[in-house]
């Protein structure tokens, strides 16, 4: 048994569904919250601070019958850009790939500002995904132009 | 037919270089004649959710100079708004009562919402904090006339940077023009990174400084801006800086011979009476110039000939 598959079992392996891997280890309850997978009634089995050769440490989630729609995976490639999606068939993996970070995202963030029409009005949020001058990831809101910071993420 | 027909003017950028300026270059025919009978059939809703002295009546003026009719109200006291309404109900309503929406509303982004669910094209008179196009547009044609160009420009922005949304629009429109920037504000009204980033992306230079007289004989326009009390969360920190840059007519004495002073007014103290006689002092007429500006655009938007 190489060293690979000694790190796999240390989650369960889900007969079908979806893991979630390679999330930082910092972000890994955060992505538990957004999914909003503690109010979830599939079996989830749930490491964090595993090794990782990329990451050092790193979180995996695995969740059974459960397959996300795009909504969801853009708030995980918000959260956790770096993390893998990996489906899973009768224990086979069908599909796996890396999350990747939309250029737009739509009903998922709630606005920061307070004086925004989307939070006064209860409009439909919309955000363009855009990067600042030293490469930061930011999300600049489609109605009132202010730009906020990952720390500033809330989601709906 | 021209491409502004019968589209929204939410935010300055939502136009290209060439549109901003076939806007000024019609706004130079109505300067010649303002009295064209041309908008006689037509009616504008004037919706100023918030006061506004000078871009309500400029907008007013300009549509009664064309022979328009104008309804609406000059505060949300007076609307339905106060009942309750949502923005998206008043807008419909309106919409079947006119044929193009002026709005002033204190809601950030409340234009762009408008613009979406509006069957009649909206013109933003400024959305809270965000945009407010149509004084950039007055501030692009005054600097244009002043200036004969709007091609790399020397303009330094004092005062308020960091909330003043003129400024940030402005230098939204100048970068289309290879304009070089000058910030002159205290520490805490910088402009912010998004703008300089803006700048950055747009392969132009800008440069920071407190003292204003660093940029007197450098700035062919002298673009100044209130410290406005309402935009500061905290009003001792308003206290500290609201009267750290005053402008007076000994200052202007090292200034380019061109050089136009532009305030987006209301003023407060921040120009002294005593710059108004100066030929450099330019605020007054920019107001003006800015119901040319106004009349270009509802001409264009409702496809008007002249």
């Amino acid at each position: 048994m190489d060293n690979n598959k000694r790190k796999e079992l240390k989650v369960s392996a889900i007969r079908n569904g979806t893991v979630i891997d390679h999330i930082p280890s910092d972000k890994a309850f955060q992505v538990i919250k957004i999914l909003n997978l503690e109010n979830s009634s599939n079996q989830i089995y749930f490491g964090n601070s595993l090794e990782s050769k990329k990451f050092g440490k790193k979180g995996i989630i695995k969740i059974s019958d459960k397959y996300f729609k795009d909504e969801e995976i853009n708030k995980i490639a918000l959260v956790a850009p770096s993390a893998t999606l990996i489906e899973i068939t009768d224990y086979e993996v069908t599909k796996k790939e890396n999350v990747h970070l939309p250029d737009y995202v739509e009903k998922i963030v709630k606005c920061f500002n307070p004086k925004c029409v989307t939070n006064i009005q209860g409009i439909t949020t919309k955000f363009n995904v855009v990067q600042d001058h030293k490469g930061t990831m930011k999300l600049a809101c489609h109605y009132c132009e202010k730009t906020m910071g990952k720390e500033s993420i809330e989601f709906l | 037919m021209s491409n502004l027909v019968d589209r929204s003017l939410v935010s300055i950028t939502d136009y290209s270089k060439d549109e901003i300026i076939q806007i000024l270059d019609l706004a130079e025919e109505f300067e010649k004649d303002q009295r064209r009978q041309i908008l006689n059939k037509h009616v504008v809703a004037s919706l100023f959710f918030e006061p506004s002295t000078r871009t309500r009546l400029s907008f007013e003026s300009a549509v009664q100079y064309m022979g328009g009719s104008i309804i609406g109200f000059a505060s949300a006291d007076t609307s339905s708004i106060r009942k309750g309404e949502s923005l998206k109900d008043t807008i419909l309503t309106v919409s079947n009562y006119s044929d193009l929406i002026v709005m002033r509303n204190p809601m950030d982004g409340s234009a762009r919402y408008a613009s979406e669910v509006s069957p009649v094209p909206i013109i933003n008179a400024g959305d809270g904090a965000n945009q407010h196009p149509t004084q950039c547009l007055l501030d692009l044609y005054s600097i244009r006339k002043t200036q004969g160009s709007l091609e790399n420009i020397n303009i330094a922005m004092i005062g308020d940077l960091k909330y003043g949304r003129t400024v940030h629009s402005l230098v939204q429109a100048l970068s289309l023009f290879d304009a070089t920037f000058h910030f002159v504000s205290p520490e805490s009204l910088k402009m912010p990174s998004s703008v300089k980033t803006w700048i950055k992306n747009a392969g132009l230079e800008y440069h920071q400084y407190t003292d204003m007289m660093d940029i007197m004989p450098i700035a062919d326009i002298l673009y100044m801006t209130r410290i406005q009390g309402e935009r500061f969360p905290d009003p001792l920190e308003y206290e500290k800086v609201k009267n750290a840059y005053i402008l007076d007519n000994s200052m202007l004495t090292n200034s380019k011979d061109n050089m136009k002073v532009l305030h987006p007014l209301p003023r407060v103290n921040e120009i002294n009476e005593d710059v108004d006689d100066n030929p450099k002092a330019y605020y007054f007429q920019q107001a003006k110039n800015g119901v040319y500006v106004r009349q270009a655009l509802i001409a264009a938007i409702l496809d008007l000939k002249l």
